[in-house]
């Protein structure tokens, strides 16, 4: 009895070990030498590569002073609140050292050592390089000061403790650097550094597990955002050229990008240099496409598809044609949109119901916008029209459902 | 623009001139500072309705000042009030808050700011007739509450804390009942009987 209680002993102390240098490994070659922060240029690098990673916008609330922290993300384990980023000593990083920023960017830990919650992507983040890493924390020093306390978490138990992000991260996190690789072009290889480093592009575009790790994060194969309820859709294999003009323009020929993603245009992409957007989208082209899985659910019931031809002429076809052409330069096509044939169906829905306008960018100052139709529109009518959509003009799509409308409805945006 | 703006249209209704029935405020000719203001205080969370701020969400402020600059350069005609909904009482005491206020309160008449004529005064001060009696109310009751907001110091929001439910709604039902003038052009600025953050200072 005493052997066995001693090898249990034995067995949770292991276990306790694992998990903790599961979450201190690679701390100590992050601990170089000091830089000069002061540079100009640094700080100047590091204002660009702060707009690479949209940091602002989630540490921000809408309205509040720049970098100041306390915008709250909701998750389906609870709302996590992001940090005060300015320099203020007391509540903001002004205290912090360089190896301690380049520890909480690659490895996930505030200054005192505690475990961050990766709302924060820490495993993008991982792949930033040194250099970078001191430029941002240079340019984030050359903010004014905000005292601004951070905000508790709002998250549910167990969630809410070290020893389940501790397991967390010991099952899901990974401290590694990027890897460039030398059969690619430089061209690749800076995309690659960009989307699965700072732009943290994964965040959204891959899906999460049960416990919100992502899966396969450098396929981007897509996922639903979860409570947001827009899809991020799969990035392989979209043409180059219209991907970069998208993110710079936030609008392209055939297609706008909307919903969350107009507001990375806006605050991150459309500030980046052609040539980052122009590698960025290199290294999309060439992700592996997945197979499309061939539309779930059914076909539309015939009376379904006359209602929604109904809708579609009344209240869609002035803008977007009879034939689904749009107009050029103004409103979207929707014969042969990608968008439109998409599964499941969650930003048609979004768009129909709330409305939406791509980001207003210097290539697009005056975006053309759509307009909501929550308050005129039952479940019905939007499931209806929704399905015409996606089977006219040669379309093969399954029918959207009211009770999908319902559910995406009540979405919530950060 | 207009082409443009369809997205504001659809419940403000055509040109940005709402149905009189309905809750949506007509937004046509309001001045252009006061659309601005809001636009931005709906996109930034100080003024929280979800459609407008998530609508309102990916525009930067050089095109919400566009926006704005459109609607209130529309001059369009103004339709009849509806029939008052409230009894005569009521009407009276809306018609006194409205013209004289109510010293004793520490309440200033509406005219005093928004203009002897209530079609607003300046860039900054809108009109308060033309707009649905719903709207005023869930308005004045936002004020109240502090669900709705202004630069500090907040004068409207002062006033509203010092108005009862039943005053409200006497306005509310006064304001909405009055016909619009035929040339409501805004007056220019006058001294105002408070300081107000909304009506001064930068953009």
């Amino acid at each position: 009895m005493k052997r066995l209680l001693a090898a249990l002993l034995a067995l949770l102390l292991a276990l306790a070990a694992a998990l903790w240098w599961l979450n201190v490994r690679g701390d100590g070659d992050r601990l170089a030498a000091p830089v000069a922060l002061d540079s100009a240029a640094l700080v100047e690098r590091g204002a660009y590569l702060a707009r690479a990673g949209n940091c602002q916008d989630c540490h921000t609330p809408r309205g509040a002073a720049p970098y100041s922290g306390g915008r709250g993300i909701p998750t389906p384990f609870g709302t996590v609140y992001s940090s005060n980023l300015t320099p203020d000593l007391r509540t903001g990083i002004g205290a912090w050292t360089p190896a301690e920023f380049r520890r909480a960017l690659h490895n996930g830990r505030s200054r005192d050592g505690r475990l961050l919650y990766p709302a924060f992507p820490y495993d993008s983040y991982t792949r930033i390089s040194a250099g970078d890493a001191d430029a941002l924390f240079a340019f984030l020093l050359g903010l004014p000061a905000v005292a601004q306390p951070n905000r508790p978490h709002a998250l549910r138990f167990p969630y809410d403790t070290q020893l389940a992000l501790a397991v967390w991260r010991a099952l899901y996190f990974r401290p590694g650097r990027f890897e460039p690789q030398a059969a690619q072009s430089a061209d690749w290889n800076r995309g690659a550094y960009l989307v699965q480093g700072l732009g943290h592009c994964s965040a959204c575009h891959a899906s999460r597990n049960a416990l919100g790790a992502t899966r396969d994060p450098a396929a981007l194969a897509g996922g639903l955002i979860p409570l947001q309820n827009w899809l991020a859709p799969a990035l392989a294999g979209q043409p180059a050229q219209e991907v970069a003009s998208l993110l710079q323009r936030g609008v392209s020929d055939g297609a706008a990008l909307l919903g969350p993603m107009a507001e990375v245009v806006l605050h991150s992409t459309q500030h980046l240099t052609p040539s980052d957007l122009s590698a960025m989208a290199v290294h999309l082209q060439s992700l592996r496409q997945a197979d499309a899985p061939r539309a779930r659910g059914d076909a539309p019931a015939p009376a379904q598809l006359k209602r929604g031809a109904g809708i579609y002429e009344t209240h869609c076809a002035v803008c977007h044609g009879d034939e689904g052409q749009g107009r050029e330069r103004a409103y979207v096509p929707l014969a042969g949109s990608r968008a439109v044939q998409r599964d499941p169906p969650a930003n048609l829905v979004q768009v129909v119901l709330g409305g939406a306008f791509p980001a207003s960018t210097a290539g697009n100052p005056r975006p053309f916008g759509m307009p909501p139709f929550a308050t005129e529109l039952s479940d019905e009518d939007v499931a209806a029209v929704l399905s015409y959509i996606r089977n006219a003009w040669g379309h093969r799509a399954a029918a959207v459902q009211p009770l999908d409308v319902q559910r995406w409805r009540s979405s919530v945006r950060p | 623009m207009a082409q443009r703006l369809l997205a504001c249209t659809g419940c403000h209704g055509k040109d940005g001139r709402a149905a009189s029935d309905g809750y949506y405020p007509r937004i046509a000719g309001k001045p252009a500072g006061y659309l601005f203001r809001q636009l931005r205080a709906f996109r930034d969370g100080q003024r929280p309705y979800a459609l407008m701020s998530n609508l309102l969400a990916p525009l930067d402020d050089a095109y919400l000042q566009d926006i704005a600059t459109h609607f209130a350069t529309l001059d369009l005609p103004h339709a009849a009030p509806p029939p008052p909904r409230a009894d005569a009482a009521t009407l009276r005491r809306g018609q006194a808050l409205a013209q004289q206020g109510d010293a004793a309160r520490h309440i200033p008449a509406c005219q005093a700011c928004h203009g002897t004529a209530l079609t607003g005064v300046g860039e900054d001060v809108p009109g308060l007739l033309g707009l649905p009696v719903d709207y005023l109310n869930a308005q004045l009751g936002a004020w109240r509450t502090g669900a709705r907001r202004a630069e500090a110091p907040d004068c409207m929001a002062q006033i509203a804390q010092r108005l009862q439910p039943q005053d409200i709604n006497a306005l509310a039902h006064w304001l909405a009942a009055q016909t619009v003038p035929a040339q409501p052009a805004p007056e220019a600025p006058g001294p105002a009987p408070m300081r107000c953050g909304s009506m001064q200072g930068p953009r």
